[in-house]
């Protein structure tokens, strides 16, 4: 049962969610090959090997330095053509998920997105996938010979079981159509940690008040390493940027830990929160709703509680 | 221009998800359903560039039993032209993506649009899967996208951050905000809609390779720890040495 593990990288760097999907390719228990595009630093390809991949494939074409959704599904197949491989196991992103789909259908394999646990394997290959956006799961059996699995982040444990590997150089003839799709520009937030990858989100909502009082979140954001988050209301009104937006149709997280502060906690926005490990609510009505999602809260006023808070963990570190 | 714009019929946003039959069925008791939110941000950009440029007919289609066409008749009602109901319970992705498909191996489109993801099975693969089998693009999360004759200008969501992208028609394109605002169905449009084409078709033989075996819940939650306003070191305390997170 080989497995070949796509690994997507920004800035040369390999994401965690994909080493997720290293991890959780090992565990699974095939020999595991990953396989990376474009630009990315040597040392991080070789380390894979500390994660359980037992080759390392790198297409060092420039042009793959940019997610082309296209591009990448060929080039998927060919490699789990040539390495033998019946699974294929990449991260559930704004890339891989497309790119699952493709590389699926050109397959013919069964494919499942947003997988949050290892299979059952005692009669069939049955995966755990979260569903009604976090609300409920489903078991779904993959009867193909070749799968495609889309992992949730967090959802695999990143151990060291082994030791770094050699890179071997791939390549894919691409023709036009591979390239269809031109990728112009693009605006990256930089420098700050990213919210879909983040173990710590702090998250503000409409209690807040307003866009100038996001620096006392930015400041326990940056004492605890978090990345920061915000209810819908908060990213219609432009006090942050939409892709900040939690929630049911904005960005699903699940962190270790996601401290939310003046959010009500409305439905649409727990169901793109309540996968978090722990949810800690600040809120100064205490008939706010979120209270009953939390695990720790304070009723209280978020401008006297927060800066607090920020003492508090500097204290303690 | 032709304008397919796909979209699901699911529990409304506020919905409690419940199963019945040994956890193998959804509990539609007390549930409203409605179009998917990220289709409906599909259906609104369909509409915007309908009025905006002469000529362009927007058909709505659902995978669905019968009881879906509510949903359907909804979207007629928002401004398309029509609608096609392919009659078959949407049983997975690529069943349904395979549906679509054929629909639009059938009649060309110039453009087809959908949510990134249904928020009932969120899948997020039927845009791409539709776009392997026809042999075209595909574009998602898509918040942006502009027509320039037979080029579009699109942005699409990457993590912590943006991309812009162009590609020429026929494309399919997974929707979400704020590509457009949501529209709301006016008098006008729900009368109308009454009348307007409601096509049934059956659906063709696709086989997935995947088979549901069981729902499940995520165990209650327990009940939230309190700390007192003046004491926030205590919180610092759990989370660092009963949760252990910090
Ligand atoms: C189809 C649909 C999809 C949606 N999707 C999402 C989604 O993805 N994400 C999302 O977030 N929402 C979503 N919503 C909106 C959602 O229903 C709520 O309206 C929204 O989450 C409320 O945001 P909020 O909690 O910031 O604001 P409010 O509901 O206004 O709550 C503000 C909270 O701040 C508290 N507060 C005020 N002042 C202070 C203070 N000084 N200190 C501490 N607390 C204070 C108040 O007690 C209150 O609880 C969706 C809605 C619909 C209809």
């Amino acid at each position: 049962m080989a497995i070949l593990v796509f690994v997507e990288s920004a800035e040369g760097k390999i994401k965690k969610t994909s080493i997720e999907a290293v991890a959780y390719a090992h565990a699974l228990g095939g020999p595991v090959t990953a396989i990376a595009l474009g630009a990315v630093e040597k040392a991080e390809l070789e380390a894979l090997g500390k994660y359980g991949a037992q080759k390392v494939l790198h297409v060092a074409d420039e042009r793959l330095s940019q997610g082309i959704i296209q591009a990448y599904a060929t080039v998927l197949e060919k490699a789990l053509q040539d390495e033998g491989a019946d699974i294929l196991v990449l991260a559930n992103s704004s890339l891989g998920t497309p790119v699952a789909a493709r590389v699926a259908t050109k397959l013919g394999a069964s494919l499942a997105s947003n997988v949050v646990e290892l299979p059952k394997t005692d009669g069939g290959f049955v995966v755990k996938r979260s569903i009604y956006t976090g609300k409920a799961f489903a078991w779904v059996e993959l009867k193909n010979q070749k799968k495609v699995i889309a992992l949730r982040k967090n959802a695999a444990d990143i151990k060291e079981v082994g030791s770094p590997v050699q890179v071997t150089p791939y390549s894919v003839t691409l023709g036009d159509a591979d390239f269809a799709t031109k990728i112009t520009s693009s605006e990256k937030a930089t420098g700050e940690v990213l919210l879909p990858e983040a173990n710590i989100v702090v998250s503000g909502g409409r209690g807040m008040k307003g866009p100038e009082h996001w620096g006392i979140l930015e400041e326990l954001a940056k004492t605890l390493h978090a990345a920061t988050g915000c209810s819908k209301p908060v990213s219609d009104m432009g006090w942050r940027p939409h892709h900040e937006h939690v929630g049911q149709t904005g960005v699903k997280v699940a962190p270790q830990l996601y401290i939310a502060v003046g959010i009500s906690g409305a439905i649409q926005h727990l169901a793109g929160v309540n996968s978090s490990k722990y949810i800690v609510v600040i809120n100064k009505d205490p008939e706010a709703p979120f209270f009953k999602a939390a695990d720790y809260g304070i009723v209280g006023d978020a401008f006297e509680i927060i800066p607090k808070l920020t003492e508090a963990i500097k204290a303690a570190k | 221009m032709k304008i397919l714009v796909c979209i699901t019929h699911v529990p409304d946003t506020t919905s409690k998800i419940n199963f019945t039959d040994n956890n193998t069925k959804f509990d539609t008791t007390g549930v409203q359903f409605i179009i998917g939110p990220y289709d409906d941000y599909a259906l609104a950009r369909a509409i915007e560039l309908k009025d905006a440029i002469a000529g362009t007919t927007v058909t709505v289609l659902n995978v669905g039993p019968a009881d879906t066409e509510p949903t359907l008749r909804k979207g007629l009602a928002i401004g398309a032209d029509d609608a096609i109901r392919v009659n078959a319970e949407p049983t997975d992705s690529f069943f349904v993506a395979s549906q679509i498909a054929a629909i639009a191996k059938e009649t060309p489109y110039d453009l087809i649009l959908m949510g990134r993801e249904s928020i009932d099975y969120n899948s997020g693969v039927v845009h791409g899967i539709v776009a392997e089998l026809l042999g075209i693009p595909s574009i998602s999360p898509v918040m942006k996208l502009d027509l320039e004759g037979t080029k579009a200008k699109l942005a699409r969501e990457i993590e912590g951050g943006k991309e812009y992208l162009e590609v020429s028609l026929p494309f399919v394109a997974g929707c979400q905000e704020p590509i457009a605002e949501w529209k709301i169905p006016n008098m006008r449009g729900i009368m109308s809609a009454r009348t307007k084409p409601l096509k049934v078709v059956e659906p063709k033989a696709a086989d997935s390779g995947v088979k549901l075996q069981k729902f499940e819940l995520p165990p209650p939650k327990g009940s939230v720890k309190m700390i007192p306003a003046d004491n926030v070191p205590e919180l610092v305390n759990l989370l660092k040495n009963e949760a252990k997170v910090l």
